[in-house]
């Protein structure tokens, strides 16, 4: 299992370069200036200086190989000395936005922890939820509880998050008064009272993206028990003399946790990605709005940046899933 | 084998149903039989008569819905338990009656120590602490002749051999100390060197043990090597019943007739084709009004259409199920 992560990691490292690569030219390829944001009175020398300024007069492999060193090299310097005191950057250039001149891990580093704890809590809320749904539905497949999930599942799926959260916010904030309509970003949690409200400004956006989580998994937890349900290891246990709750909680759910597992694994990146449609709607001041922010005013290394970092997740938890997989099924063994 | 011993199973007039969209389908048809302390019952039939379901009916192992045991008793050392709890059943199976399933590739459960799928019944049924259990599962495998017992209890059943699997399978059913044993198809699914092997550990465990065995099997061969009596099922009913010699040498029915007539022989002179039974058996919509096997059989009269056949005596603890006699005129 070590050699393998070993390999799997060291394999990871061509992977992210390329993919680095890619995502650099791709969005340079998009049309626009970094001075659409700027208004038009300012002189075109002024402007050319500017963009002199921000280096992004340079030729895009420039870019690309500078970019590179202040991601690998710079930005892990300036978090240690950040940690330690020391001086290991140097004060070299870090990845700047174009948009705000600020350094864009900063930015990052702001907005982490809000999209953490709104689309984190709604992951973790919809994956609970989602289990004991399927499990059920399965183990009662085409009762009244089945069809209810069935339906709750359809609707999850396919009624989307602007639409869910509006209709939460008019039900619950404009007729019923329960909770804020916006989530407040200054809000820190100090004494019982301000922890109360950030758990009620945080119900909405956390509800409705935990209705969307919930559909898609409980619907693979359900295929996955029912896939188990009929193995003849099943028949085995009941010959055994094993009630329905170690049949169902021990045998069945043990074999059909493999594929959810995956699965959850896999949708964790989507949570660093932010919801972008949510975030926006409830005015939480995530990574998803920052994201839609410097696309629109064009700051590039801000979106190469943030696209390279979910892309680093994604591999990542590809490697956690497939070593979960391993650990769960004694028949995978990697080495 | 004692002739006149109690029965420890005696099933009388069992009828299960599936409940199906396109009907009731009646898989059991009024079955009845017995088996005696530490006795050997075969049962043989085409697949499809009902052998797996009426033994599975005996200790609800049917799915239900969408099976249903409409009727009958199952009497396990006098005690009818279709009548008792579903907590009640539970400490029967597995501890009183043990199972053995066709295919041991999947009749294990894959992410489970071998030796924590012996120690399950251990320490539900007989109340065994971890320790305990463990030493019992190793004298089990050590039973059931798996070299290096000890060591191959924290083994995974995909790092066992087919053969061993169904050892294991074996070790598990026997683990309380069962009254009787079902093996339903416990060497089909084995190649013949291994399927020889298993019969071997059967009839060895068997003496050292006693307890009763049911056998379900479609192959003569092998019950005729190790059974004491043998039941022919045919469309969820008994059709014919006697002790093993008596029905090689003497059988009655013309199914069973037939049955034999299939049976390759290695000696005499060599036919060009294999025997077969032409047709399918039927699947029973309807409770039997007539004798199921009449379109297939070529002794049937018209007395077969109108009329299902009872069991009927024909000699020493033989009885058969059919209005034919050989021999007599039939109008």
């Amino acid at each position: 299992m070590l050699t393998f992560t070993l390999r799997r990691l060291l394999l990871a490292i061509p992977t992210l370069l390329f993919i680095s690569l890619v995502i650099f030219l791709l969005v340079d390829l998009a049309p626009g200036s970094p001075m659409s944001e700027i208004p038009l009175t300012v002189p075109p020398e002024v402007r050319q200086k500017m963009i002199e300024a921000m280096g992004a007069d340079q030729p895009v492999l420039v870019r690309y190989v500078l970019w590179l060193r202040q991601f690998f090299w710079v930005e892990p310097a300036t978090l240690i000395d950040g940690w330690f005191g020391t001086s290991l950057a140097g004060g070299e250039q870090r990845i700047l936005s174009w948009q705000t001149r600020s350094p864009v891990f900063t930015m990052i580093g702001q907005r982490i922890p809000q999209t953490i704890t709104v689309v984190g809590t709604a992951y973790l809320l919809g994956v609970m939820i989602a289990l004991p749904i399927g499990i059920y539905s399965a183990y009662r497949q085409y009762s009244l509880f089945d069809q209810a999930g069935t339906l709750f599942a359809m609707i999850g799926f396919s009624v989307p998050t602007f639409f869910t959260g509006t209709l939460l916010i008019i039900v619950f904030s404009v007729w019923l008064g329960w909770f804020p309509t916006k989530y407040d970003t200054t809000l820190s949690v100090t004494d019982w009272n301000s922890f109360v409200q950030q758990i009620r400004q945080m119900a909405l956006p956390v509800l409705t993206l935990a209705l969307a989580n919930a559909a898609a998994i409980s619907r693979y937890m359900r295929s996955s028990m029912l896939d188990n349900m009929g193995q003849d290891y099943v028949r085995t246990a009941r010959a055994k003399g094993m009630s329905e709750r170690t049949v169902v909680l021990k045998h069945v759910l043990r074999n059909s946790l493999i594929p959810v597992v995956t699965v959850i694994a896999l949708g964790i990146p989507a949570i660093f990605g932010g919801a972008i449609i949510t975030e926006n709607l409830f005015g939480v001041n995530g990574i998803g709005a920052a994201l839609i922010l410097a696309i629109h005013a064009n700051d590039l290394p801000t979106v190469q940046t943030l696209a390279f970092i979910f892309a680093v997740l994604i591999v990542v938890f590809n490697l956690i899933a497939d070593i979960l997989y391993g650990l769960l099924d004694p028949r995978i063994r990697y080495d | 084998m004692p002739d006149g011993a109690e029965p420890v199973l005696d099933v009388r007039g069992l009828k299960t149903v599936f409940r199906t969209r396109e009907g009731n389908v009646h898989a059991v048809n009024s079955v009845s039989f017995h088996l005696r302390p530490g006795e050997l019952l075969g049962v043989v039939g085409e697949s499809g008569s009902g052998k797996s379901v009426t033994m599975m009916s005996l200790i609800g192992l049917l799915p239900s819905p969408p099976a249903e045991v409409q009727a009958g008793q199952v009497l396990l050392d006098g005690r009818d338990i279709l009548q008792v709890s579903s907590t009640q059943l539970q400490s029967i199976r597995g501890a009183r009656i043990g199972f053995i399933f066709q295919d041991p590739m999947t009749s294990l459960n894959p992410v489970f120590t071998v030796g924590s799928q012996i120690m399950e019944p251990l320490r539900k049924h007989m109340g065994l602490t971890k320790a305990q259990a463990q030493v019992r599962a190793a004298e089990l495998l050590d039973l059931v002749g798996i070299p290096d017992a000890k060591k191959r209890l924290s083994g995974y059943p995909h790092q066992f051999s087919g053969g061993m699997r169904q050892r294991v399978m074996i070790a598990i059913a026997l683990a309380c100390d069962p009254r009787v044993l079902i093996a339903d198809e416990p060497t089909t699914a084995l190649d013949v060197t291994i399927q020889a092997q298993i019969l071997e550990l059967v009839r060895e465990l068997r003496q050292k043990l006693g307890m009763a065995i049911i056998w379900i099997t479609h192959d003569l061969g092998v019950i005729a090597g190790i059974a004491d009596r043998v039941m022919v099922m045919y469309a969820g009913q008994v059709v014919e019943q006697a002790p093993v010699k008596e029905l090689f040498t003497r059988p009655q029915h013309p199914y069973t007739r037939a049955l034999l007539k299939t049976i390759p022989h290695l000696a005499g002179p060599r036919s060009d084709r294999l025997q077969v039974i032409e047709g399918q058996p039927p699947i029973m919509m309807a409770a039997p009004a007539a004798c199921a096997f009449a379109p297939r059989c070529a002794h049937a009269f018209d007395r077969c259409l109108r009329e299902n056949p009872q069991r009927r005596p024909v000699g020493q603890g033989h009885d058969v199920a059919c209005h034919w006699e050989a021999g007599a005129a039939h109008a």
